[in-house]
């Protein structure tokens, strides 16, 4: 009975994992068709007496669900967006250019996630349930401001109506409870808040995690360079002509290259001069790097003092100034750093590498800078804050006094002001969140309008002024644009790093991301196809994938800092957002823990931020990271121990064929001390390996070896003992003690069991 | 069994699903660009056979420099010509769909690339390899020189015992460490 359930259960798995094996289709239908026979007979065998009618159904059920999952897998797969637009991209200009657009596809599915969480959570109930526009003076335009408030200049630098509307932290009411349903708002919007991250923290770890297992973490990349190249640099997406000869040629180039390449590592250049010009090209870069960090502060200063001035003043240029000028940093330099890259006369790859490395500090540090400048900004605020809380109060007052005196009572009915009148505090929060609003919509202009000239206007010229033009346009000087996959991916990085920075103080912020997204996508999957032409010379920069995550994942760490220090030493404005009138904007939580959960859990807080407990918290998680990278040394250690005595074992296998000795050195002396060259095993009999390929019958003639598969790991010494052990064909006992060394290289290099406790031992470490 | 007419049964389908790692969207895709490839006579008998030429016409392997071997590989013909059934062309599309494994992968190339059917990858086969890589063009060929140089380099890395072929479980581990293979070595209807 227990033989035939597990017989059943075999044949399940086989049906479970025929697809995995490389037969014909013929010979896995008949095996499908046997399998399944075989299963349904005998299942229904299984189940016979009581629970018979029981055990049917369990098999239906399970029959049904399986179909069920597959459907469903069917579904997801058709729901996927844009499937049709990306295989056109891909067969048109190969699979690196596509990955551009798998990435942006991706990047739009993350902000979806995000746009749910704050729009679900944050906007919605504010609308819902909270305060309508105009009825407290946070959510009021103020009187002075009101003529000008449905401007069109006001509404894109985001003041006016805009301002004072869901988009901005300052609108949100700090009721501690709304509507019916009690929401709590501003503890919702500080979750959401810090939610945001950590979704996308794990999202893109997990993300990082999944492309480690499947492609290998490009750690061995000079080891196979030239078999990559052979074996897997076809791509078989390409189903266009045109681009099909390109990648031709582009093989045939980097083949040349290569092998030009390794010639040249011989080659012994002028040291000293080289190491003069990169240092001297690091120095130059560093400068414009730091050129470009004051200039920006510069401008960001010169903004504040604007802001202080009638707006009427100011030209568009001087409002503008500081959008227009990181744009700009962001157009200029990349060409810029390229151009001195010259020379440092490095490996493409290698170059390539440096270059991303470069405009990532370029980011980084006008973003950083920015921020900077930025606080210096927050914090006049809040002292001007100060001022004007003194000020209204002094107000309060002298209307009290004066109430008083004229009615000669002390009971005061409050003031009954007009919001739109009421002393505004400046919302420090609010001039942020518009801040970063600014700059994703400059972006977003910015990225546009370089497709719409650099590559549109100039595939336009080259194709119609080609027609009398001196020289051959396409083929010559501007020619049709490639497509920049580095420099948009990076953009996308950097976009994304915005929206996360300025999430949390405009709301609105991430609808506008995926409208931006939306949007891309079709203007760039047009742009491509109508303009682009495929890559002259393609070098994957392997392992690119990982690489670009994780880029990600350092700029989301690096949004993630401003925004938690600011909720944890600034103090709110007093009179914007869900926070005002708290010390620190995480005192709700606080609050909450106090007032609405049972007292343990407080407790449990109390205990839990305890440094006392911290400490090795953290003590124990860098232990956790130093073994774990001490294992992993430890495996590759053994991977590298594995492939030298494979081998070994192939080494021996060939000698004892050819001429029956041994060019082992250490097998070389073992033989001397030991007598009647036992060593030496007699000629083994090939027997047929467990597995056998389909390998073409015309192969049995060049001998028998071709059909040999090397199993890398031991045969298996729990396998049913099939032949007993018979006469010692190894070695006699007296040498079993050395004889680890090549002893394992013959174990390995037969197939079939061999029942003892030999194998598994030699394959300790 | 085999297709009849121009509908799938229900029940091939399914079974078709078990054994392939296609969706069902996908199989039907492929059941209609293979009748399509068939002449009106043709399209009532079952189980017919495709001959080479015309499996050629596909877009998707015109341009593929391995389009012929492709077809040699999947066939099942007795005759060795390169034509497929329908079953054949569904073994073609499951093993370089999406979720086909690296091993079901690296196998399928193995067996592409020995263009001597001998079960290794000697110079002859390699030598093949790149000439279908670099074009049919003279100008864009290697020459002599460079071919020996690139053979032997390639043999270094990855003949790993040494006896001048490359063997499926040598070219098994190049390939499993490369990050690029699983991602190119696709084709989608």
């Amino acid at each position: 009975m227990a033989a035939l359930k597990e017989e059943v259960e075999e044949k399940k798995k086989l049906i479970a994992t025929l697809r995995n094996k490389p037969w014909r289709m013929k010979r896995r239908l008949t095996l499908l068709k046997e399998a399944q026979d075989f299963v349904e007979k005998f299942e229904g065998a299984l189940g016979k007496g009581k629970g018979r009618k029981l055990f049917a159904f369990k098999v239906m059920m399970a029959k049904k669900l399986i179909k069920l999952k597959r459907d469903f897998e069917n579904f997801k797969t058709a729901c996927i967006p844009w499937e049709g637009k990306i295989k056109d991209v891909e067969s048109h200009f190969g699979s690196s250019v596509a990955s551009y657009f798998i990435f942006l596809r991706w990047m739009y599915g993350l902000n979806m996630v995000l746009l749910g969480l704050m729009f679900g959570l944050v906007v919605v109930p504010e609308v819902l349930m909270g305060l309508p526009y105009g009825s407290i003076p946070r959510k009021t335009v103020p009187r002075e401001e009101q003529a000008t408030a449905m401007d069109y200049s006001t509404l894109t630098d985001f003041e006016g109506y805009f301002k004072y509307s869901i988009l901005f932290y300052g609108y949100y009411n700090n009721e501690r409870q709304i509507g019916l349903l009690k929401f709590r708002l501003p503890l919702s919007y500080l979750l959401v808040g810090v939610g945001i991250f950590g979704y996308s923290l794990m999202v893109v770890i997990r993300t990082m995690a999944r492309n480690a297992n499947e492609g290998g973490d490009g750690g061995d990349e000079g080891d196979f360079t030239f078999s990559w190249k052979m074996f897997t640099s076809w791509d078989y997406l390409i189903g266009n002509p045109e681009t099909a000869d390109n990648k031709y040629a582009s093989i045939t180039t980097s083949f040349k290259e290569s092998i030009v390449d390794e010639q040249m590592n011989q080659k012994d250049e002028n040291i000293h001069l080289r190491r003069f010009l990169r240092v001297l090209a690091n120095v130059l870069i560093l400068c414009s790097l730091g050129g470009s960090g004051y200039l920006i502060y510069y401008v960001v200063k010169r903004s504040q003092v604007f802001a202080n001035m009638n707006k009427d003043d100011l030209t568009w240029m001087e409002k503008n100034e500081v959008e227009f000028v990181m744009s700009l940093l962001g157009l200029v330099c990349p060409p810029l750093f390229e151009a001195i890259a010259e020379l440092e006369d490095y490996h493409p790859r290698i170059a390539l590498k440096w270059q991303l490395g470069r405009i990532f500090a370029l980011f980084l540090g006008n973003l950083y800078t920015f921020l900077f400048a930025l606080f210096d900004e927050v914090n006049a605020k809040l002292e001007s804050e100060k001022d004007i809380k003194n000020a209204t109060i002094l107000a309060l007052n002298e209307y009290a006094a004066n109430y008083s005196s004229y009615y000669n009572t002390t009971n005061v009915p409050p003031q009954n002001v007009h919001p739109a009148d009421v002393i505004r505090g400046p919302c420090w929060e609010t001039a942020v969140g518009k801040e970063f609003v600014k700059l994703t919509v400059s972006d977003i202009q910015v990225t546009y309008l370089t497709i719409l000239v650099g590559d549109f206007l100039r595939a336009v010229i080259v194709r119609f002024l080609n027609y009398c033009w001196c020289w051959d346009l396409e083929a010559g000087f501007p020619s049709y644009g490639e497509f920049d996959i580095s420099g948009n991916v990076l953009g996308l990085i950097f976009n994304q790093g915005m929206i996360w920075m300025g999430a949390f103080y405009a709301p609105g912020l991430v609808g506008l991301n995926i409208l931006r997204l939306l949007s891309s996508m079709y203007y760039q999957t047009w742009a491509v196809m109508c303009t682009n032409v495929p890559h002259e010379r393609v070098f994957k920069a392997s392992g690119s994938n990982n690489f670009y995550m994780g880029l990600l994942l350092l700029v989301l760490f690096l949004s993630l800092l401003p925004v938690v220090y600011t909720i944890m030493t600034l103090s709110p404005s007093f009179d914007c957002g869900p926070f005002s009138g708290q010390e620190k904007m995480y005192d709700v939580v606080m609050e909450t823990i106090d007032q609405d959960l049972p007292a343990f859990i407080g407790n449990i807080f109390v205990y839990a931020t305890n440094p006392g407990l911290i400490m090795p918290a953290v003590l124990l998680m860098v232990l956790a990271l130093y073994y774990l990278n001490a294992v992993s040394k430890g495996y590759q250690q053994a991977n590298i121990d594995l492939k030298k005595k494979m081998q070994m074992a192939r080494e021996e296998e060939k000698n004892r064929r050819n001429n029956k000795d041994s060019t082992n050195q250490v097998m070389k002396d073992l033989e001397d001390l030991l007598p009647n060259k036992s060593l030496i095993p007699p000629p083994a009999e090939e027997e047929p390996p467990p597995r056998s390929p389909k390998v073409k019958p015309g192969a049995a003639g060049k001998g028998v070896h071709l059909q040999r598969d090397v199993s890398l790991a031991a045969p298996n010494p729990r396998d049913p003992v099939t032949r007993d052990p018979g006469p010692r064909r190894g070695p006699p006992e007296n040498a079993r003690g050395p004889q680890p060394g090549p002893g394992r290289g013959r174990g390995g290099g037969r197939g079939g069991g061999r029942g003892r406790g030999g194998p598994p031992r030699q394959y300790e470490y | 069994m085999g297709t009849t007419a121009s509908q799938l049964g229900k029940d091939l389908l399914s079974e078709y699903q078990e054994l392939t790692f296609l969706t069902k969207q996908e199989i039907l895709l492929a059941h209609k660009r293979f009748t399509e490839l068939l002449t009106k006579d043709e399209k009532d008998l079952p189980n017919t056979r495709v001959p080479a030429e015309r499996i050629l016409t596909l877009p998707e392997l015109k341009s593929n420099p391995f389009r012929k071997r492709i077809c040699h590989v999947f066939s099942t013909s007795e005759q060795k010509d390169g034509s497929l059934t329908f079953e054949d062309f569904l073994d073609l599309l499951s093993a370089f769909s999406d979720s086909a494994t690296l091993e079901i992968k690296s196998h399928y190339a193995f067996r592409i690339f020995d263009f001597d059917d001998d079960g290794t990858l000697d110079c002859g086969d390699l030598e093949k390899l790149v000439n279908c890589l670099t074009g049919e063009t003279d100008e864009t060929r290697l020459t002599t020189e460079e071919m020996r140089q690139l053979i032997n380099n390639i043999l270094e890395e990855s003949d790993i015992d040494k006896d001048g072929t490359v063997n499926l479980s040598e070219f098994q581990h190049v390939i499993s460490r490369s990050p690029d293979f699983v991602s190119s070595f696709k084709i989608v209807l």
